[in-house]
């Protein structure tokens, strides 16, 4: 029988063809993003209204080029031609995106001066960040950073491509509120408050940048010394905020987990999530599902959590250790409630949970524990702080400022996980490995929202008896890369550490057969090798001797 | 060892390996001429529609054979020794087995058309099928037209996968309702229409009359039996049904009749020869209410399943529970539980109720003397199998079932629900009938 062989992304070119509208929806959102290119090069009189036009016009030209995507299309499931079209099957154009984001990532983080940041007349702004120096005087009242720039940008592909993809979803209630609500967080939460919050800092009175759902550890600066500073010399509101911050991350965040799973804060609520599920939406699918991503995944994601924890510890450690009579902590207080904690929390998993815990995951999880309190120990009896680290010689010369232990902790976090991995890898390569690659490999937060999920939450996805088909869609569209099938096919509920519960997998299966679910935590783990439909007396031989 | 040689790929063949190996050691090999891996046959349309890959389609990483030691053989057979116990490959070589199962599914239906073996006519049930369609159908330049025969599960199907691409489709359905033979009439009219949006050329009660080909052999045109009309198209896709794949078996002394003959424990008229999936034929009729063939995807890995118990020593009957099935026409899922037949039978009585958007419905059967629900057929609104199925073993009546319907719902958070609506309508139906 002879076979042939052919490339079906040469050949299917009706899914590659633009309509007219998507033609003057591309135009006008490229034509948005030229101006903002421009503005290096050409100082403009009115950057107010050259701001206002770009924005607009990057804003309305996705969500035309959406319109014209969808418009003529009935209610469902719009995945035609996702595998022949080069941006989202990491084709030239994928590569170009992927390219051309991880470079912006890089000059943000890196070379702000090249994006015209206080590059004028007495330190004023030029270029990029001078064009959108009216909006943030607008909100705040100070002259724009790279990091407004970046924040306006952010805000304005969640709500773009939000409205695309409330669009392509126009049948799934569940996919539509998660969007409004990733959309209304980012703008209210991470952008217009924190801008007008601003507005109170006066010489007597300063609040630090306060993205009130932005916890600890995924925002890994919370708890320095200048922050908490700051708060603590605010009074009232600013330990207002301080303790809201500790209530969020130790009170808040465990209930709603228990009673939702991560997906409140993943899927719902934490902006990497928002531009993951708007902007990143159309990459979903090149997540890896192999059993070795897997693995790799467990690793790395646990290992950055321990590393965030040690360097918050090292840092909040330093300060109470050099500042003994400013903050209520001592050092050796700190320490030994850290150390309580963390032990008080393994011992109850590993006795109360020690069925669901597999081999592995309990020789990771000691390993994990041991080297957590190993490098407390550590912190206790050696001050971080007089420790002098030579930065060049870790850096092949390219950084040649010499770093206190305990900062050079924390520069070797925020460099390498802050921006390199969270931004540069995580975003920049969204065209290239999907667009959760850092929420699955690298987020400390999802790594604790995730321990929590497995073993106390009532959030399972549940499977539909035998109605599966093993088709792959639910798979082939995780962007968290779990093999959903694996689980369905057996009439297995699907209880994954790092499932965000964006619902795409219930959404996209043709049989009607996973449903995100919260419900008791009996039986939420079951596999079946015999499936319901089947004799009666055969699944109960089979499905109970395991 | 005890070598278990399995012809076939597909669920049925794949289940039972699966378990034989849970419960057993012995030597297992898959036999397939289609693909050197296990893939599912009910996604090949995502294939073509771009939503996945062919690799997608796989639900097993190829490390998984080895790792559970199942031995994966390519290879087409062409005679079955059943004396010597012996496998004869149309390669020229040939492999000894101990027990012999036989699961080599389906072939599309073809009755005898003028032009049916033409180049640019195919069904879509092979891997091959799939390339066929690629090949005279990769989208609306090369394809101006595409003409579908057959209203089933796998003709809507590819009716979606030629339009996906822009191609226009005439869809011939010899019955006056699509699927009337087994969907009742407010459900397929309510297909019908959904077809139409989708601007599919739908023409119910016509039949194929011939296919033309142009100088290359080749597809140019088809003729509708009633009306003579000539359609110009350069794709047939013959869906009319599938028929059990056995044609490789005549030779052998393996008793076939549509399919291959089997008692209900799946053995086949030779002993330790073994057949399960679609070209399995109940010789006693079908169980329960069932046909004696039966091409599902869900059938054939319940066959799987228990043949590895009578395998590995535990002989048991195949015992299938309370039928389901589900399919998805264009964006209208549909699931069924127990039995809903497309006219009420004696004693049978059908509620009907449809959302006023016309993508929503469902139809329940229940006995009329007794009230025992039968069965629920429902479009666009997802059931929970687990509940319906519990409820046909309690032999629930039909009051119970629909004052409890939202027990049953499966559609995701926040979804509207209508089983208020459900329930008003079909109190008032009561009164009114």
């Amino acid at each position: 029988m002879g076979t042939i062989q052919r490339n079906m992304s040469l050949t299917g070119d009706a899914s590659d063809h633009l309509n007219t509208l998507q033609k003057i929806g591309t135009i006008i959102g490229f034509g948005g993003l030229a101006i903002i290119v421009l503005s290096l090069f050409n100082n403009f009189e009115n950057n107010g209204l050259w701001l206002t036009i770009s924005l607009l016009a990057i804003a309305s030209g996705i969500i035309l080029y959406a319109r014209g995507l969808y418009m003529d299309k009935l209610q469902g499931i719009k995945n035609h031609g996702v595998w022949f079209k080069s941006i989202s099957s990491r084709g030239f154009l994928g590569w170009i995106a992927g390219i051309l984001l991880t470079g912006f990532y890089i000059i943000l983080y890196f070379f702000a001066e090249l994006l015209g940041l206080g590059q004028g007349v007495d330190g004023s702004n030029t270029g990029i960040v001078g064009l959108f120096d009216p909006l943030s005087r607008l909100l705040s009242g100070n002259p724009a950073s790279q990091w407004f720039v970046y924040g306006t940008l952010y805000t304005v592909a969640i709500l773009a491509f939000g409205i695309k993809f409330l669009m392509k979803y126009k049948h799934n209630r569940y996919e539509q509120l998660r969007t409004l609500s990733v959309m209304f967080f980012q703008t209210a939460f991470a952008f217009v408050i924190p801008e007008l919050m601003a507005r109170l800092n006066s010489d007597t009175f300063s609040l630090p940048y306060n993205d009130l759902k932005l916890m600890w550890p995924l925002n890994y600066y919370a708890f320095e010394q200048w922050r908490v500073d700051q708060f603590i010399n605010a009074q009232t509101i600013g330990l207002f905020f301080l303790i809201l911050a500790i209530l969020i991350v130790f009170v808040v965040s465990p209930f709603l987990t228990y009673k939702y799973g991560k997906r409140w804060y993943c899927s719902w609520v934490c902006g990497c999530g928002g531009l993951a599920e708007t902007a990143g939406d159309s990459f979903r699918q090149l997540s890896d599902k192999s059993m070795s991503a897997w693995k790799l995944e467990r690793w790395m994601i646990n290992a950055v959590l321990v590393f965030s924890v040690v360097m918050t510890v090292a840092t909040i450690s330093t300060y109470l250790g050099y500042d003994p009579n400013k903050y209520w902590f001592t050092k050796n207080v700190f320490l030994t409630s850290v150390a309580v904690f963390l032990t008080a929390v393994f011992a109850g998993v590993a006795y109360w949970k020690r069925k669901e815990l597999k081999k592995d995951a309990l020789t990771g999880a000691i390993g994990f524990y041991a080297l957590t309190i190993g490098f407390i120990v550590l912190i206790a009896f050696i001050d971080l702080s007089q420790i002098k680290i030579d930065a060049a010689n870790l850096s092949f010369g390219l950084n040649t400022k010499v770093y206190a232990g305990d900062a050079a902790l924390r520069s070797f976090y925020a460099f390498g996980i802050g921006s390199i991995f969270s931004g540069v890898i995580g975003t920049g390569f969204y065209p290239i490995l999907g667009n959760r690659v850092w929420c699955r490999m690298g987020c400390p937060m999802a790594g604790i929202l995730g321990i929590q999920q497995r073993l106390f939450s009532k959030f399972r996805i549940t499977t539909n008896g035998g109605q599966c088909i093993s088709c792959g869609n639910c798979s082939t569209y995780c962007e968290q890369g779990i093999d959903v099938r694996a689980y369905a096919q057996k009439g297995e509920n699907i209880v994954r550490s790092s499932c965000v519960g964006c619902g795409v997998c219930s959404a996209v299966c043709p049989r009607g057969v996973l449903k995100l679910e919260n419900g008791p935590l009996e039986g939420r783990i079951d596999a079946n090798q015999v499936l319901l439909g089947n004799d009666v007396d055969l699944m109960d031989l089979v499905n109970n001797k395991n | 060892m005890e070598h278990i040689i399995i012809i076939g790929n597909g669920i049925s063949g794949v289940t039972v390996a699966r378990h034989i190996r849970k419960l057993s050691d012995k030597k297992i090999t898959i036999v397939s001429a289609e693909t050197d891996y296990f893939f599912s046959r009910t996604a090949l349309m995502y294939v073509y529609m771009g939503h996945m890959k062919f690799e997608h389609t796989q639900p097993y990483e190829s490390w998984f054979w080895e790792k559970n030691n199942i031995t994966l053989k390519k290879g087409f057979v062409k005679h079955i020794e059943t004396a010597t116990k012996t496998l004869e490959f149309a390669e020229g070589d040939s492999l000894k087995y101990d027990k012999l199962i036989i699961a080599t599914g389906s072939k599309p239906n073809k009755f005898g058309w003028p032009g049916q073996d033409l180049k640019g006519v195919s069904g879509l049930y092979h891997k091959q099928d799939l390339e066929n369609v690629e090949q005279y159908a990769p989208n609306n330049k090369v394809c101006k037209r595409a003409v579908i025969v057959g209203g089933g599960l796998i003709g809507i199907e590819l009716a979606e996968m030629l339009s996906s691409r822009g191609i226009p489709v005439t869809f011939l359905v010899r019955e006056k309702s699509f699927w009337n033979g087994v969907l009742p009439d407010g459900e397929s009219g309510m297909i019908n229409r959904h077809i139409k949006n989708h601007h599919i050329d739908l023409r119910l009660g016509f039949n194929l009359k011939e296919i033309k080909s142009d100088e290359n052999g080749q597809v140019s045109s088809i003729i509708i039996t009633e009306t003579g009309e000539e359609i110009p198209c350069n794709y047939v896709g013959l869906t009319a049904g599938v028929s059990p794949n056995i044609d490789f078996i005549k030779t052998s002394d393996i008793e076939l009749g549509r399919g291959v003959k089997v008692n209900r424990f799946l053995e086949t008229s030779v002993e330790d020869v073994y057949a399960i999936g679609d070209c399995a034929e109940q010789r006693d009729g079908g169980i329960d209410q069932r046909r004696p063939i039966e091409a599902v995807w869900y059938t054939g890995r319940m066959m799987g399943e228990t043949l590895a118990q009578t395998i590995c020593g535990n002989r048991i009957q195949y015992k299938p529970g309370h039928w389901f099935n589900s399919a998805k026409f264009l964006d209208i899922e549909y699931q069924t539980y127990g039995w809903v037949f497309a006219k009420p039978r004696e004693n049978e009585a059908h509620f009907h109720w449809k959302h006023e958007d016309d993508t929503k419905c469902i139809t329940v059967c229940y006995d009329t003397t007794t009230n025992l629900f039968l069965g629920i057929n429902t479009f666009g609104i997802r059931m929970r199998h687990e509940v319906f199925d519990r409820w046909l073993t309690e032999q629930k009546d039909v009051n119970y079932v629909m004052d409890h319907l939202a027990e049953a719902n499966f559609d995701p958070e926040f979804f509207k629900h209508f089983e208020k609506d459900i329930l008003n309508a079909f109190k008032n139906n009561l009164i009114t009938a």
